[in-house]
């Protein structure tokens, strides 16, 4: 197969630089959270870990809860990085942490190591997401550059809740994925 | 059975008026959607540029990339299989689910295996699979392929889905609500993620310099599968390598705003190593790419990212559905990489156009689309591959056009005749008065009337 490339290829070209975009750099916060409103997700601004343990109580009392952040042990297991992944079926509402959200397209960034299973963001019928407000890059020109080299054994942009619009092209949110994603945004 | 050609096909299609109109309308919004989306960047073009000429450095460096992704995607854990046709390709699949004694795979959109019909394969060695995307299920239960490599079951009516659903799932009569139609789907599909032990997927870009590919979905249904899987096995195209990992940032910003005009599809997924107690297969496949490299008209196409946004503009495509272009990818692009395939077989797809270059001034990587299709159709005539009826018709256009005397003197012949004996023209076996009138021959050639009124 290589020798069949190396046959048929066409000269060599350079790498182009990649352009550069000033387009989402300002208001990025308002940016990230319109951007989100429109892809189906929401915002809630909190203070700190109580806010979101309030919320939790106030939202999904009598349903199973999971979290990778010892701050909410109060409101959501925490333990369960040990049970297969398959067992999490029955979870309502899922909180992780990302590393950074990006303004234009109101995606956030997680490792595996901050998902504990990687199958967690998509199994649970809700997602939160906790993001500091000092995290939100411009682009994803920036989220790469700020991702650089890091070493992972999967990567991910989420961007909402999971969706699909394959019956007569209707919008209907929660494919197979969460329902709803809400991202905890914290000052 | 004798094979139907494009028209033959899109003639079906078009019996029912009502549906080819809303199939045309809908798919043109999509379009302007993705005309809103490029229109919030200033730098959309550039990042077209930018991403053509990646593409074009991948293509000029494509062997090398391939090492270094393999060398890099080895030491990450993941196993890495070479297939140089679908053949091949379909062989391997089987083997690993045979090694892990497996019988039932859950697999994501992979527009590969289509082209390879993995699926009719592993069902025939006894292997149970279930398309996981919700528009390809429900083609799946239908037992058609997709008809649009981005909306699979976009010809289907709501009120289809239900009655598939109802022959198939055990669902309810009468059913046609989306959202109650997706989550029955969901629940089907959420006991096979949780009880299949082998998940299929796409790749969309992998990247030489870390090892590592990303898949995107809406759905979340590629990760259902991988991240719930002992053994995930992932396929693709030998001209889906990208060099490095921060041009991903180009690639992503242009996919989902140039397929559906969303800024960004829901997932991302980066799969670099397996996770604990996994195994990770790679299958990069040739199946005629290098051929299409050969070809310097024609290796651009391997540039694709499959957004289909080609096929969402195309007059032809709106109007004649997937389908009739009897060919995994349909549309513009469709058209162009399937004669390398075969060129008998798929002849008539570069004609499928009315050549108005649509596709090429939408295409996220500037692939000269049309252009290619009207080079394909010079190649297949001169190769023998159109019917003796269309070579005769070309010959005889070369003859008049070629030489100024024919010309005048057949203009002239033309309107004289139209005029006196206009069923000449206007009858069921010119292809061109279907659907219109015959206009009324003028009086004169411009030529004459040029002559006469230059003064």
């Amino acid at each position: 197969m290589l020798q069949a490339v190396r046959q048929s290829k066409p000269d060599a070209s350079e790498l182009p630089a990649i352009p550069e975009s000033t387009t989402f750099a300002d208001r990025k916060v308002e940016r990230f959270t319109e951007a989100l409103n429109n892809i189906g997700g929401q915002v809630i601004p909190v203070r700190d870990f109580s806010d979101i343990s309030a919320y939790v109580r106030q939202n999904y009392v009598l349903n199973r809860v999971i979290t990778t952040l010892p701050e909410l042990a109060d409101v959501g297991e925490v333990h369960w990085h040990e049970v297969a992944p398959h067992e999490l079926a029955d979870v309502e509402f899922g909180i992780l942490v990302a590393q950074f959200g990006v303004a234009e397209n109101a995606a956030v960034w997680l490792t595996d190591l901050l998902m504990m299973h990687r199958a967690a963001p998509f199994i649970c019928q809700h997602l939160g997401v906790v993001l500091s407000a000092a995290d939100i890059v411009a682009n994803m020109h920036e989220a790469y550059t700020r991702i650089g080299a890091d070493e992972y054994g999967f990567g991910l942009f989420i961007a909402g809740p999971s969706k699909t619009a394959d019956i007569e092209q209707s919008l209907v949110l929660g494919a197979h994925g969460p329902k709803t994603m809400t991202v905890f945004l914290m000052e | 059975m004798t094979l139907q050609d494009h028209a033959e096909r899109a003639d079906i299609f078009n019996r029912d008026e009502e549906r080819v109109d809303w199939h045309d309308q809908t798919l043109w919004f999509v379009r302007q959607k993705r005309d809103r989306a490029a229109n919030t960047l200033p730098e959309w073009e550039a990042l077209r540029e930018a991403a053509s000429q990646i593409k074009n450095n991948v293509l000029g460096n494509l062997d090398e990339y391939l090492v270094q992704f393999e060398a890099n995607a080895q030491r990450n854990g993941i196993t890495v299989h070479w297939a140089a046709d679908a053949a091949e390709h379909n062989q391997i699949v089987h083997q690993i689910l045979v090694e892990n004694k497996i019988t039932q795979m859950v697999k994501s959109k992979s527009m590969l295996t289509e082209e390879c019909h993995l699926n009719g394969f592993l069902e025939h060695n006894g292997i149970e699979v279930i398309d996981t995307d919700l528009g390809e299920r429900v083609v799946q239960l239908a037992g058609e392929p997709p008809s649009h490599i981005v909306m699979p079951c976009i010809h289907k009516k709501k009120e289809e889905i239900g009655e598939i659903f109802h022959q198939h799932m055990g669902t309810e009569a009468g059913l046609s609500d989306p959202e109650i139609l997706t989550a029955l789907a969901r629940a089907d599909l959420r006991e096979r993620f949780l009880t299949r032990r082998a998940a299929l997927t796409g790749v969309n870009f992998a990247v030489a310099e870390t090892g590592e590919f990303v898949v995107c979905t809406n759905e979340g249904n590629a990760d259902m599968g991988a991240h719930l899987a002992d053994v995930h096995i992932a396929c693709m195209g030998m001209e889906k390598i990208i060099p490095k990992r921060a041009h991903l940032g180009v690639f992503l910003r242009l996919l989902a705003r140039s397929a559906t005009g969303q800024p960004s599809t829901t997932y991302s997924s980066h799969f670099k190593k397996p996770r604990t107690g996994q195994t990770m297969h790679l299958v990069i496949v040739d199946n005629g790419r290098s051929v299409q490299l050969g070809r310097p008209d024609f290796r651009s196409s391997l540039k694709c990212i499959r957004c289909a946004a080609c096929m969402n503009t195309c007059p032809v495509y709106r109007r004649s559905g997937g389908h009739s272009y009897h060919n995994a990818v349909s549309g513009p692009i469709g058209a162009i990489l399937a004669p390398n395939l075969d060129m008998k077989e798929y002849a008539d797809l570069p004609f499928a156009s009315t050549l108005c270059g649509s596709c090429s001034n939408v295409c996220p990587v500037k692939i000269d689309i049309h252009q290619q299709l009207y080079k394909w159709r010079q190649v297949l005539v001169k190769e023998g591959h159109v019917t003796p009826a269309k070579a005769a018709s070309m010959q005889a256009m070369n003859t008049v056009l070629s030489n100024r005397r024919f010309f005048e003197v057949a203009g002239g012949v033309g309107r004289t005749m139209m005029k006196w004996f206009p069923g000449i023209v206007s009858n069921s076996l010119n292809p061109w008065y279907k659907h219109r009138e015959m206009p009324a021959p003028p009086e004169q050639s411009f030529r004459d009337w040029y002559a006469e009124n230059r003064k």
